[in-house]
């Protein structure tokens, strides 16, 4: 080849087709919308099929959206809306619950407790450990600036 | 035999007796579908798993190409192949099922071309008289495997490619009726840097380009030699890549018809393949398939393919290491 490693590069990089931040940002806006737009309606329901607190009916609310991701990723839909959706379907309390099942279904194949339990996390376990660990440090500014015990 | 720097010219050339091909759903929705002697509805063929299914395809595959070279198993005397997987266990597995004595070969995408060219000069210096080469892909194994989980929803930019779900193989023999294997060029690892694992086509083009160029050099041949090049699955983004790279190292590619088999499987503008398809069973299909039935008609005299390797693991690509990529190109006759 004519070309150096970083000559290369950067000729690659010209011919790369683009990605549209500006309509991705848009899609992400409204797939996440929608899907907050559902959970507000399950909410809703919840508040008025059982007479319940705002409060109260998130946890009901939370589960239902969970359910509902988990349906979808097993009927093979929610990676099609995703491609589409992109971040408005990632960040949600459903993309959380997609990538659990969808490892989940994955490695069932190779058993349930080689399988479905060890690689039930494997996208998901970043999340829990860096919030864990933001919570920490969260926890601890607030106890320094915000007043301890309050 | 040796011609050149790293060509094999094979002067009794080995015949191509017969193929199999053998794809998923979405390579049956392309506009090749009709080259191919067998298309499945579904991506699990009735598997309990993707990497059962994916030997599934490979068996049923070499099954068709030994009876359309109207031969039995036991004829075969040896089977060349290699896959995507860990360990290769597609084509091991399915080489089990075939009895016959085996080698197995990894040049990721690039294995279609390698072992093709490894069965052909099996044949042709005598080692063999029936040699079965093979190689197969699985868009959920490699996702699987590569990847992401198939269900997770992640979004795909425009420069990855989708994995062909097939297989191909070929029976390769010393006498017989069928397109001729003239020459077989192998690739050097070539890796210019690229490091992003969703834009292998930029990674491989420049294997492409380098042992096209020294094929072309090793046989003193034009590009105009051939009716057709085509690499394996350099698709929307490598493809043009490769194009412009040997343009501009003075390759004159007007002579002839320079395409990619990535580009050819799919209709890259309505089915959502992203940049256009990829895997060991891309160029796999589209020669064995589509080119050699060209080929039978008499539309095509010769074709050279040059199918390219990504030749990089999960593993290393977490590493934070380039892609190395590699190019067989063989060159094939009526």
């Amino acid at each position: 080849m004519s070309m150096s490693a970083k000559e290369y590069k950067q000729f690659a990089k010209n011919r790369e087709p683009g990605r549209s931040v500006l309509s991705n940002c848009v899609r992400a806006f409204l797939a996440g919308g929608a899907i907050c737009l559902i959970g507000q309606g399950v909410q809703e329901f919840y508040k008025a099929a059982f007479n319940m607190p705002t409060q109260k009916a998130g946890d009901p609310t939370v589960a239902t959206m969970i359910l509902l991701s988990v349906i979808l990723t097993s009927l093979g839909v929610y990676d099609k809306i995703a491609q589409w959706a992109g971040a408005g379907s990632a960040v949600p309390v459903t993309g959380f619950a997609n990538s659990m099942s969808s490892a989940a279904i994955e490695h069932r194949s190779e058993g349930l407790v080689l399988g479905v339990g060890a690689n039930m996390f494997k996208l998901a376990g970043s999340v829990i450990v860096f919030g864990v660990v933001a919570a920490f440090f969260v926890g601890i500014a607030h106890w320094l600036f915000g007043g301890a015990g309050r | 035999m040796k011609q050149g720097e790293r060509t094999w010219a094979f002067p009794n050339p080995p015949i191509i007796l017969a193929a199999g091909t053998v794809v998923g759903p979405d390579e049956g929705e392309g506009p090749l579908s009709a080259d191919f002697d067998l298309v499945h509805p579904d991506m699990e063929l009735q598997q309990p798993s993707w990497e059962k299914a994916e030997r599934a395809l490979l068996e049923q595959a070499t099954d068709i190409a030994i009876s359309n070279a109207q031969l039995k198993k036991d004829d075969i005397e040896y089977f060349v192949g290699g896959d995507l997987l860990n360990q290769i266990i597609s084509s091991t597995f399915a080489a089990r099922t075939i009895g016959a004595p085996y080698i197995g070969v990894f040049g990721a995408c690039s294995t279609s071309m390698e072992t093709l060219a490894l069965a052909s000069l099996m044949v042709a210096s005598g080692a063999g008289d029936k040699v079965l080469a093979g190689t197969s892909s699985h868009n959920c194994t490699v996702e699987k495997q590569f990847r992401y989980p198939t269900e997770y929803g992640s979004q795909k930019p425009p420069t990855a490619q989708y994995t062909v779900t097939g297989a191909g193989a070929a029976v390769v023999a010393r006498e017989g009726d069928g397109p001729k294997v003239t020459a077989a060029t192998i690739g050097k690892v070539v890796d210019l840097g690229i490091k992003d694992p969703f834009n292998m086509g930029a990674a491989m083009a420049p294997a492409a380009v380098d042992t096209i160029q020294a094929h072309l050099q090793d046989t003193g041949r034009e590009p105009g030699y051939y009716d057709l090049i085509v690499t394996g699955d350099l698709a929307g983004v490598g493809h043009p890549i490769a194009r412009e790279l040997l343009l501009r190292n003075g390759v004159p590619l007007q002579q002839t018809t320079f395409n990619d088999c990535g580009l050819m499987i799919y209709d890259v503008a309505k089915q959502k393949v992203q940049a256009g398809g990829s895997g060991c069973a891309c160029s796999a299909v589209v020669t064995y398939g589509h080119l050699l039935k060209r080929m039978k008609k008499g539309e095509l005299k010769r074709i050279l393919v040059a199918a390219t390797g990504a030749l990089l693991s999960p593993l290393s690509f977490q590493q934070g290491e380039s892609i190395p990529c590699i190019a067989h190109a063989v060159s094939i006759e009526a």
